[in-house]
């Protein structure tokens, strides 16, 4: 196992240089004017034209330039934002705590919530809690994430002040909303999948089988049913972990949160191709080390599955 | 049973990471608390006044800083930082400035004036406000061109000064400014964010000084900038150039989504909004009751004439396209009176602005739009169109003036969206977008020559459709030359005359603040530089 988590490790490393690789090819692609940008709508003198292009090689080609950020890169250095000019990592290691916060909260209440949501409706198939489940995952899934933000930010914030309206400034409760906004959509998928997977597995023979030997339900269902169903739970959860961390633009701009969402949004607003880069990385390296632990995780829920 | 650890240690995990999130409790409190007060802003670019042109750290920098001069109910320049301000020929300016301490204790002298000034004025600086500086003599030495032109590497070529020769500090007290050329203005120039000055041992770090900014102002740093989240300000004990805020504190917070901070504001937890959304602008007035305000602002949206379409050529084409557009329609519909139309070429903000200076022309008269289109023999093709940048959101109003010449005057009207303004620009200047095309401007001082000279000169820097007229130009020149301010306005007003004549912009909006506040503050305005004027705010 060591030496698969070795390679699969290594494997990242292309990963990175061609995604990044990527992300710097499309933002100098996209042909706009980062000078201009930072400037708004006033003229760019022509002395600091050349000053920022110079600072940031606006003017090299293409392949220079990404081996100017990668040499930084190897270095430690995300380089500096357009915006602002702070130094990334900077910005990095100051939104991803943020992010980390809400998608914390809205895995811890997707997975837990989600799947045994899953479970009861597919256990008690075709009754009230079931169709109690199925309807309501129907209309969370129905209701885009910035109308679903938005109303209960005005509900349960504004109007009933129960949660603050947006910021970070009450700690846990700052994040809770945000987290349960976040997570509720994943939440309805979670369950429905659960649900089904649960539903398909009670059908199986070694449930009879089991039935058969004189096996307590609570056991049937406990051990080997739930531990067979999760299994497309925890590749959802996984790649879903994932994408938790890379920011939410929409949630955590609705709640005010200064995430990677935030981050990543401003950097594509003003063609910011350095901040982009650097905040993809990350991305990257989330999304590989995820789908490495949720293959690790196949192993654990089934025994067949061995990685050597 | 691995299996169930292992959950379990996620879950752990998970939960380690939100519980970090309560360390920041004490870090911020509600507005409310203490005799603070809170208001919103866009995350700073900088914080440092010689590179600070955004909103957000220009209200932050408002309150850590006085500026040399002040504008009155009449936006007329007084003194504020400074003692006098003199000049006997509107070229050499000596600047006398008051008694005043820095945040951490030391007197404020006039070299720190100078070297703020100068390291504004260094290209290599890049500094935001660096053109603020290029009236003054010795600025293009420290600015040069590119010596290839567009086509060579952009390598920038080495300035030959670093210092302003027109720059300098006479005594402790006196500063001494050459122009390039006489300007009459220059007072109310000085009013502006760039010109605060910055303790000289400070620009040795420039970086470090902008995390927490010392200034001499009415409120000093209270901790570092929060990125992303907060700045707070605490009243300076020893403040001596002007009125001292009647309130302890000031939270700057930080917001992404202008909709978000109005829902704060909503729920009381948020005391200052400064630009109501457009899309609750229809209820709040009602939500906000007499807690919503508006004021004039500086802004002015046009639209142009590119002088190289031959179009557009005929001034009574120009005047017929202007004549056909319902200015009041529009800002009614579109946004809910969070403008006001334009009928002048300088905002009312500004000395020597008069009302209805373009007189018919803008006024909406569709059936003597369309006659003079057809004395003028109509418009070749039938067609015209109107660009605009896609990010500024500017889609729903050109359709909606589209709309209207396609009804007035019969023609056939697109709005033509560029993604991006800088690429609308760069499309104008090499003579390859065809059509008129939209403009906003921004004050950079009240003055009315802020509205006449960048825009319309024959070099002007924002000159973009090649608008130039030589009468216009000698009398701009004629006004910035004048003994008095009367006679400069005189000048400018002539020259805004001729601008009606020749009609090379249709002027269509005025900005305005519209603002709100809660119900834990009082007195709240703002100024024409679009900022809350902090040290009026009080407690209610």
């Amino acid at each position: 196992m060591g030496r698969y988590v070795a390679r699969r490790l290594l494997q990242m490393l292309p990963v990175i240089i061609g995604t990044t690789f990527l992300v710097f090819a499309l933002v100098t692609a996209m042909g706009g004017d980062p000078v201009q940008n930072l400037y708004g709508e006033r003229p760019v003198p022509e002395g600091i034209r050349a000053a920022l292009t110079a600072q940031y090689h606006l003017d090299d080609p293409l392949p220079i330039r990404y081996g100017y950020y990668l040499a930084g890169l190897v270095q430690g250095d995300f380089g500096t934002s357009l915006s602002g000019s702070r130094p990334i990592s900077e910005m990095i290691a100051d939104a991803w705590p943020e992010t980390l916060r809400i998608a914390g909260i809205a895995f811890v209440f997707e997975m837990i919530i989600g799947v045994a949501a899953g479970v009861m409706a597919g256990m008690r198939r075709g009754k009230f809690l079931d169709n109690l489940v199925l309807l309501s995952t129907l209309t969370v899934i129905a209701i885009p994430i910035f109308v679903l933000g938005q109303v209960s930010q005005i509900f349960l914030g504004v109007k009933a002040g129960i949660f603050p309206v947006s910021g970070t400034n009450e700690g846990f409760m700052s994040y809770l909303l945000p987290g349960l906004v976040l997570g509720s959509v994943s939440l309805a998928y979670i369950a429905r999948l659960a649900r089904a997977s649960v539903a398909e597995n009670l059908r199986m023979d070694y449930v009879r089988t089991a039935k058969a030997k004189g096996l307590s339900p609570s056991r049937i269902t406990g051990i080997h049913v739930l531990r067979n169903s999760l299994i497309p739970v925890v590749t959802y959860l996984g790649a879903d972990l994932g994408s938790l961390m890379g920011g939410a633009i929409v949630t955590e701009r609705i709640f005010n949160i200064p995430g990677v969402g935030y981050n990543l949004f401003k950097a594509i607003q003003i063609e910011d191709g350095p901040a982009l880069v650097g905040f993809v990385t990350l991305l990257v390296i989330v999304y590989v080390v995820m789908a490495l632990v949720v293959d690790l995780l196949y192993a654990v829920l089934d025994p067949r599955i061995r990685y050597a | 049973m691995r299996g169930s650890k292992m959950v379990g240690c996620a879950i752990v995990v998970a939960l380690a990471a939100t519980a970090c999130g309560g360390g920041g409790s004490d870090e911020g409190d509600k507005g409310k608390s203490g005799g603070g007060f809170s208001m919103n802003i866009a995350e700073p670019k900088r914080l440092i006044p010689q590179s600070t042109t955004e909103s957000g750290g220009s209200q932050v920098l408002s309150g850590l800083f006085t500026p040399l001069v002040e504008f009155d109910s009449k936006n007329e320049p007084v003194l504020a930082a400074a003692e006098s301000i003199e000049s006997p020929d509107n070229k050499v300016w000596t600047i006398k400035i008051k008694d005043a301490t820095w945040h951490d204790g030391k007197p404020v002298t006039a070299k720190d004036y100078v070297a703020a000034w100068n390291w504004g004025a260094y290209g290599p600086n890049a500094a935001d406000g660096n053109y603020f500086f290029q009236t003054i003599q010795g600025y293009d030495e420290m600015n040069p061109v590119d010596p290839d032109g567009e086509e060579g590497p952009k390598k920038a070529a080495e300035p030959k000064a670093k210092e302003l020769s027109g720059l300098k500090a006479v005594d402790d007290k006196t500063i001494e400014v050459t122009l390039k050329a006489p300007f009459a203005g220059y007072k109310s120039v000085l009013g502006y964010t760039v010109f605060y000055p910055v303790p000289e041992a400070a620009l040795a770090d420039v970086k470090a000084y902008e995390e927490a900014p010392i200034g001499q102002g009415p409120f000093q740093m209270d901790g570092k900038w929060n990125h992303d989240k907060f700045v707070k300000v605490k009243a300076y004990k020893d403040y001596k150039l002007g009125d001292k805020p009647k309130v302890d504190s000031v939270e700057f917070r930080i917001f992404q989504d202008q909709n978000t901070a109005y829902n704060d504001l909503l729920a009381n937890n948020l005391d200052i909004v400064d630009q109501i959304p457009t899309e609750v602008m229809g209820t709040a007035p009602s939500e906000l009751g007499d807690r919503f305000k508006t004021s004039t602002a500086s802004t002015f949206q046009f639209v142009a004439f590119p002088t190289y379409d031959k179009k557009y050529s005929d001034p009574r084409v120009r005047k017929a396209i202007s004549m056909a557009i319902d200015r009041d329609e529009i800002i009614k519909v579109v946004f809910q009176d969070s403008q006001s139309s334009a009928r002048s070429f300088v905002s009312p903000v500004v000395g020597g602005y008069r009302e209805d200076t373009c007189g018919e022309a803008c006024k909406f008269d569709p059936a003597a739009a369309k006659k003079l289109l057809a004395e003028a023999g109509g418009i070749e093709g039938n067609k015209i169109n109107i660009g605009h940048n896609a990010d500024g959101g500017h889609e729903q109003w050109v359709n909606a003036t589209c709309d209207q010449l396609k009804k007035n005057l019969g023609l056939e009207c697109v709005s033509q969206a560029v993604p991006k303004f800088a690429e609308l620009l760069t499309q104008v200047e090499n003579k390859k977008f065809s059509g008129m095309f939209r403009m906003g401007w921004i004050m950079d001082y009240p003055s009315m020559e802020n509205y006449l000279g960048p825009l319309y000169s024959t070099n002007g820097s924002s000159n973009y459709y090649g608008y130039s007229n030589k009468d216009f130009d000698r009398l701009l020149q004629e006004g910035r030359e004048a003994k008095t301010e009367e006679e400069a306005i005189a000048k400018w007003q002539a020259a805004e005359d001729i601008l009606a004549k020749d009609m090379p912009v249709i002027p269509l909006r005025f900005g305005k603040n519209v603002f709100g506040y809660s119900t834990n503050v009082k007195n709240v305005e703002m100024n024409l530089f679009n900022q809350v004027e902090l040290t009026k705010v009080e407690k209610s």
